[in-house]
């Protein structure tokens, strides 16, 4: 084999270290989302201000920049995982019962991803894009507004399903993911891959229980 | 009792292969599963036709010879089973079983039911041993080893290379294999003294055999007859990450 090539399991260490940075993102982003949930005259400077403080951080400007780069690795290396592994299965049976012993969703991290990649673009193009780019007026502080925007696309039931929906998938990629991440990386200790496979559970329901709520909460209740 | 069998028939390793009809009666429930194939087969060569090849050895679940996809499981559908300890009371009277060759890029069919597992062999040769000069067996207490990690490295060590782990995984991943294999050696002292080159050498050539990458759905732990764990893969892991960061 030549040296050109990457072995498997360096490939399962990049997804496991891309996805856990992508983890603890998604802790920083819901609890900044978090504030959405205030009364709305309190939210609405006080959610401004903080977007603002975070475009012109240059902690938080590497942070985004590792967040891109985790992005797209993970969607890269999962695409090569995918063509490696479905050439070495290219052989199908004709009689399939092999789920019965193991979890949909650990079999179908990649479905599950690429809806999350969907939802991605439909993130980053409905805020990150038009923060960045588009022309948003300023509020009473002289901050972006982004909390109108935010609120209005919330207005919508059918964008709300739909995030309820991609959060319910992304719940899935979690539960399975995150545990598998520190397998990967090599905790083979019975003790600490119990906690961990506890931890990774209550991290996937918290976290997209979270997400989920601050759109409905906006829809229902704002 | 009475069944109805399709089992996959190829008559060599790049014929195109097919599921065959056939059907048995009187067979005794408390037949193992391997007896009922030599049931058939007798029945097959009577009639002048090709019999069914298929791989066995000891018949009591310990030599990892056999191993068949039945039903659409490894080794059909009891957990942690061989197929040489399957019995036929299992099944239903009339039940249509589906008998195929383990499936994967790695474990050609070679006819039939029979499938090409050197690929764990080549594995094993490229570095699941300990180098030392054979001689007369040494002294067996010169290296003092604790109760529970004997234990442990016998766990994994129990691995019969049957190849149900890659027969069941959606990726044909031999992860639970190798890592056994590493596992089993480098909790023992003799072991452990190789453990970084071991590690790289086997996983290098899991790689080049064609396997592909654990996904974690331990699907192969269930379906493992010695019942390895899972856990072993994450040594495997571990070990392998020790030694790309230790390496010279």
């Amino acid at each position: 084999m030549g040296q050109w090539k990457q072995k498997t399991l360096n490939r399962k260490n990049w997804m496991a270290l891309t996805g856990l940075f992508l983890c603890f993102f998604l802790v920083i982003h819901l609890l900044g989302n978090l504030q959405l949930l205030l009364p709305d005259e309190r939210a609405h400077l006080q959610f401004n201000a903080y977007s603002h403080l975070l475009s012109g951080n240059i902690l938080i400007k590497i942070i985004s920049w590792v967040l891109y780069a985790s992005i797209t690795a993970h969607v890269i290396y999962a695409v090569v995982l995918t063509v490696t592994n479905t050439r070495a299965s290219a052989k199908k049976y004709h009689y399939d019962k092999r789920g019965a012993v193991s979890k949909w969703y650990s079999r179908n991290m990649g479905v599950l991803g690429t809806i999350i990649f969907i939802f991605l673009v439909i993130h980053f193009r409905d805020f990150w894009y038009v923060y960045k780019f588009g022309q948003l007026p300023l509020d009473s502080a002289g901050n972006k507004d982004l909390y109108r925007l935010v609120t209005a696309v919330y207005s919508e039931l059918w964008y709300v399903l739909l995030y309820v929906i991609c959060m319910i998938a992304l719940c899935y990629h979690l539960l399975h993911g995150f545990f598998s991440a520190a397998r990967t990386l090599g905790v083979y200790h019975p003790r600490y891959a119990g906690w961990i496979s506890i931890f990774g559970w209550v991290f996937s329901i918290v976290i997209c229980a979270g997400f989920a709520l601050i759109p409905l909460y906006v829809h229902f209740l704002k | 009792m009475h069944i109805r069998l399709k089992i996959w028939r190829q008559e060599s390793p790049d014929a195109a292969g097919s599921m065959k009809s056939y059907t048995l009666d009187q067979v005794d429930p408390d037949m193992s599963f391997l007896e009922m194939l030599d049931m058939l087969n007798e029945q097959l060569l009577q009639h002048g036709e090709r019999v069914i090849e298929f791989d066995h050895d000891c018949r009591e679940g310990i030599c990892g010879q056999c191993g068949i996809m039945i039903n659409g499981r490894a080794h059909g559908p009891l957990k942690h089973t061989t197929t040489c300890q399957l019995h036929m009371r299992t099944f239903r009277e009339g039940e249509e079983i589906w008998l195929e060759p383990f499936r994967a890029t790695a474990f050609p069919v070679k006819c039939d039911l029979k499938i090409d597992r050197s690929a764990f062999d080549r594995i094993i040769q490229a570095g699941g041993y300990i180098s030392v000069s054979t001689g007369a067996a040494p002294e067996a207490n010169s290296i003092p080893v604790g109760h529970p990690v004997a234990e442990a490295a016998f766990d994994a060590a129990a691995c019969i290379g049957c190849g149900a782990c890659v027969a069941v995984c959606k990726n044909s991943s031999a992860a639970l294999f190798t890592g056994a294999k590493i596992s089993h050696l480098v909790l023992l002292p003799q072991g452990e003294i190789e453990s970084q080159a071991r590690v790289q050498r086997m996983v290098n050539q899991m790689d080049a055999e064609g396997f592909g990458h654990c996904s974690n759905t331990e699907a192969c732990e269930a379906e493992c007859p010695q019942q390895i764990s899972v856990l072993h893969i994450a040594r495997m892991n571990w070990e392998f990450n020790k030694a790309q960061v230790l390496k010279k």
